[in-house]
């Protein structure tokens, strides 16, 4: 069922974008002063502070931001493996941590898949957790893992896969949640140049063929330019949004002239100032 | 091939070693004239593997039987404490110390009491064995459960899953490479077990048969049946390696 959502036209994406402002009602996230400290021995680590943002539905938000700056934490915060320690956060219709957990799938840096279970049976674990059988929840998954190039590789255990392989075989584990809110922590973090750049191009078009809320992490600006709709700018710790650039045509293929042209790279400039 | 290779050179050192002792000591116990009750030498020990096979086989099958059962119960004890400790911090801080404090009480000490208890049957055997057996698998696989990739968690609760699903799903099968240590462990102390508790009150087993040869001075045969029982922990240590390398076939084989 999940898979599902992936007929949805990009157009549709494209008609969603949101301008930069004061939010509407219908976003799909909403982070208001949030906030979030961690107690250390004699003081407390401030990691975000007075972050304002907001998802429209179906919007592609990039976060970059220096290293520390707390992206990762406000991932984890908007999917509810933690509450802010100020403000509030609104993911769907619910504020609280059991209700955003319930909206959110979170793509971890690292793919976490299971050694002890096959390509097939690591994307299937989500349909597993909703009751399916393990036949059933491999019948579902199977078509997804073959769309995103593994048909040959579902029986291979994950350390036999390269390392952009297991981050499908998680991207693939992440959308079978039917959630309708990604989150994607760095998903090309670990990965080489040349399989990152071929992996952004596949998460574009991935990304094209499907209706859900996605905020991506990333600290490459590059990345964020290319995948996203709009580009959140966190300031270094503790981390608040710093400025917002709209994209005007985001995940234009191929990559390699995308990434060159003009317009581009005087966003790309923009960006780095404002960073920096 | 090179992996064949790899194993026969991994057997070969011990082996030679091995052979190299018993040459030493057959000529020392044959040129040095020692008394055959004293130290009898290899042959004189593989003769009485022969000649008296039926007694000490027949010894030999009791004794694996009480270990393989021991074995048994201490496993699934064991499996069930690690994981109600694991579930529960107040049965960790309650039960765990006591679990920890069963192991300093002498088997010596405690095998004649249960005798007293539970007679000269089987009983008292297997619950000396399961006491030594079930320590080492409690440990480890408390151990392994409570190494579970705190992110690996995490991801399961963004997937939906239930504490139990999380248990059945990610932290049981996380813990397996340690269930297993702990039961390589346990296995080889189990023969020790056995022996322990045959030797204060029973009428067959390997024990029994080192307790009456000792006594009769038939020293070659408490040799054989020591030989027995080294033989019977090797085997027993290989299965469950074997058994490890066909469930975990994926361990040690991750990149973190």
């Amino acid at each position: 069922m999940p898979a599902k959502g992936a007929s949805v036209p990009t157009e549709t994406l494209e008609q969603q974008r949101r301008t930069s402002g004061p939010s509407r009602g219908d976003s799909a996230i909403e982070v208001r002063g949030a906030g979030k400290s961690f107690a250390r021995r004699d003081d407390a680590l401030q990691v975000l502070s007075g972050l304002n943002l907001s998802v429209e539905r179906g919007e592609v938000l990039a976060v970059v931001g220096p290293s520390g700056c707390g992206k990762s934490t406000l991932l984890e915060l908007i999917c509810g493996l933690q509450e802010p320690t100020a403000g509030d956060i609104r993911v769907g219709n619910g504020s609280g941590s059991l209700d955003r957990l319930a909206s959110c799938a979170l793509m971890f840096q690292r793919d976490l898949l299971f050694p002890w279970r096959s390509a097939l049976d690591n994307a299937a674990l989500p349909l597993q957790m909703l009751g399916a059988s393990r036949n059933r929840a491999r019948a579902g998954a199977l078509p997804l893992l073959e769309r995103f190039g593994l048909a040959g590789f579902a029986d291979a255990r994950p350390y036999e896969l390269s390392g952009g392989m297991r981050q499908r075989v998680a991207f693939v584990r992440t959308l079978l949640t039917g959630k309708p809110v990604l989150l994607l922590d760095e998903p090309f973090g670990s990965l080489d140049t040349i399989t990152r750049a071929e992996m952004q191009e596949w998460l574009a078009r991935a990304l094209g063929g499907q209706s859900r809320t996605v905020v991506l992490v990333t600290h490459d600006v590059e990345e964020a330019l290319f995948l996203a709709d709009r580009v959140a700018i966190l300031s270094a710790r503790p981390g608040t949004v710093r400025a917002q650039l709209d994209v005007p045509s985001p995940r234009r293929l191929p990559r390699a002239s995308s990434v060159t042209s003009a317009d581009f790279v005087a966003m790309r400039q923009q960006a780095l100032e404002a960073l920096s | 091939m090179s992996g064949d290779r790899r194993r026969a050179a991994s057997w070969l050192p011990p082996a030679a070693l091995l052979v190299a002792a018993l040459i030493a000591w057959e000529t020392l116990a044959r040129l040095g004239r020692i008394e055959d009750y004293l130290l009898p030498a290899p042959t004189e020990v593989a003769r009485s593997l022969v000649d008296d096979r039926e007694l000490l086989f027949a010894d030999a099958w009791v004794t694996a039987k009480e270990v393989l059962l021991g074995f048994g119960i201490a496993l699934l004890a064991g499996l069930a404490i690690a994981v109600a400790l694991h579930l529960s911090q107040a049965l960790r801080r309650s039960v765990y110390p006591l679990v920890v404090a069963s192991q300093a009480i002498p088997v010596i000490v405690l095998a004649p009491i249960l005798v007293i208890w539970f007679g000269f049957g089987v009983g008292p055997k297997l619950i000396v064995i399961a006491l030594v057996c079930f320590f080492p698998i409690v440990v480890n696989t408390l151990d392994g459960l409570g190494s579970v990739d705190r992110a690996q968690i995490d991801m399961m609760s963004t997937l939906g899953a239930s504490r139990r699903q999380t248990l059945w799903r990610l932290e049981l099968p996380r813990s397996l490479p340690f269930v297993f240590s702990g039961a390589k462990i346990a296995v080889a102390v189990a023969v020790i077990g056995a022996v322990f508790g045959e030797l204060v009150g029973s009428d067959a087993g390997l024990g029994h048969a080192i307790q009456v040869g000792t006594a009769q001075l038939v020293t070659a045969r408490v040799f054989a049946a020591v030989t027995l029982l080294s033989m019977m922990a090797i085997a027993l240590f290989a299965a469950v390696a074997a058994l490890e390398r066909w469930t975990v076939p994926w361990s040690g084989k991750e990149e973190s």
